[in-house]
């Protein structure tokens, strides 16, 4: 048997990510133009466990389009799309990030089932050694929300943690890294 | 190709990506202070390896541009310092390359300031080095850059602590499960000791998986220093007991 080459381990962001020309892309926030006529806006605010913002955090977003369809070649179904899907904003002074995107569509899953409407985040910064990642899904899905397979997988008392707020215009996604109210974080 | 989950009713078959939680840190590591805050304290839930996982984005070559490889071009005068390459390839764990994948690499300068308004050591900018660099993995997963050796730089984790020279990779490859942010060190650096960054990662092999190898046969005469570093991101799941877990 040969030997396999072992996957590099991870280490973090840390605090310099935000150089000039660096990983926050002038167009990173931007997975949809304004020019897009179904374009939602999407924010939250990035929170550690002494209740204080994450000024130095890096948020990223993978999503399908309105459709359900992602532009990718491990997708088997026909469907093809040129929506971007990634968005990446680092967060402000005050822990804040945003995205224009739009409302994903549902999933159909390998063993038949259909997942709710999502967006994928990874939460990296200074301080996290390794990213990590939990899901966004949304307020006005409750039936698709209800059998959805990872959303039902979580404990009742923090689903609720797992859905944007409706907001004038927006939705509101806040992630905690830690305390009562601690975000659900999976792991891929 | 991957390995894939059996066919099913649905006709819908996706790769699955091997779980590495060894190779990695654990988040909560009380050497590295700012993890106190910061790393979640619940345990992680299992995301099943579905589409929106396995999938991960496209980023082309319109995001690179000419002299994004070069670190050492991008202003109007040669940046100060040992003038380096850091080359390599990017793998999965199936030792298949990762082709066509963005790479995008930051670092300090060869004073070990950050061009950053946060970067508060009292080392001198260099006008002429940004220390931002962006490339796409070839056919074969193959990338490179020209670079200047980073300097090593003081940070406030404990008294008198210093970060050993590196430069900070962050990788897509072609999944969201793929993704990976790390750190390229050099080889026999003197702070990798005292390091809680470094030392995070437990396993003594898997840490050496983060030095890069001076080579000397892609050194180039009369110019520069060359470090190889190959990066590996997840491969597919191809242990015996994995049709055994998917059956059912
Ligand atoms: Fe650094």
């Amino acid at each position: 048997m040969t030997d396999l080459p072992r996957t590099t381990p991870s280490q973090t962001v840390g605090p310099f990510f935000a150089l000039p020309d660096g990983l926050p892309w002038p167009d990173g926030p931007e997975v949809v133009g304004t020019e897009e006529p179904d374009a939602i806006l999407l924010r939250g605010q990035l929170i550690d466990g002494a209740g204080e913002p994450v000024p130095d955090g890096l948020i990223e977003i993978w999503q399908a389009d309105e459709r359900g369809r992602i532009q990718h070649p491990d997708d088997p179904r026909d469907d093809s799309t040129s929506f971007r899907g990634f968005g990446r904003c680092a967060t402000n002074a005050e822990g804040r990030f945003w995205f224009r995107t739009v409302k994903p569509g549902a999933l159909p899953t390998p063993s038949g089932g259909t997942e709710a409407p999502h967006i994928n985040v990874t939460v990296l910064a200074r301080g996290m050694l390794d990213r990590v990642v939990t899901r966004i899904y949304f307020p006005d899905e409750p039936r698709a929300n209800a059998v959805d397979p990872v959303l039902s997988a979580v404990d009742p008392e923090r689903r609720a943690t797992l859905v944007a707020v409706p907001e004038t215009e927006a939705f509101r996604f806040d992630i905690r890294l830690q305390g009562d109210d601690e975000t659900p974080f999976f792991a891929v | 190709m991957h390995s894939r989950t059996p066919t099913n009713t649905t006709g819908l078959t996706l790769p699955s990506y091997e779980r590495d939680d060894s190779s990695h840190p654990a988040l909560a590591t009380p050497e590295y202070g700012s993890t106190r805050l910061r790393a979640p304290q619940r345990p992680l839930q299992l995301l099943p390896q579905n589409l929106t996982e396995v999938t991960g984005p496209v980023l082309g070559h319109e995001r690179v541009g000419a002299t994004d490889h070069d670190l050492t071009v991008q202003h109007g005068g040669e940046p100060l310092g040992e003038r380096i390459l850091v080359s390599g390839r990017v793998l999965d764990s199936d030792g298949r390359a990762v082709p066509d994948t963005l790479v995008e690499i930051w670092q300090a300068n060869s004073a070990g300031r950050y061009c950053h308004v946060g970067d508060q050591h009292p080392a001198p900018l260099d006008p002429n080095f940004s220390g931002v660099g962006r490339c796409m993995t070839d056919s074969e997963g193959n990338y490179r850059f020209v670079t200047i050796k980073p300097g090593a730089y003081p940070w406030g984790n404990h008294t008198n602590a210093w970060r050993p020279a590196h430069i900070h990779f962050s990788l897509f490859g072609r999944a969201f499960t793929q993704r990976l942010v790390t750190q390229m060190y050099f080889p026999g650096d003197p702070l990798f000791y005292q390091d809680p960054i470094f030392h995070s990662v437990r396993d003594p092999r898997a840490r050496e998986r983060m030095i890069s190898r001076f080579d000397l046969d892609t050194t180039v005469p009369e110019w520069a220093l060359s470090f190889k570093f190959d990066i590996v991101l997840r491969g597919s799941a191809a242990t015996p007991f994995e049709d055994e877990e998917d059956e059912h």
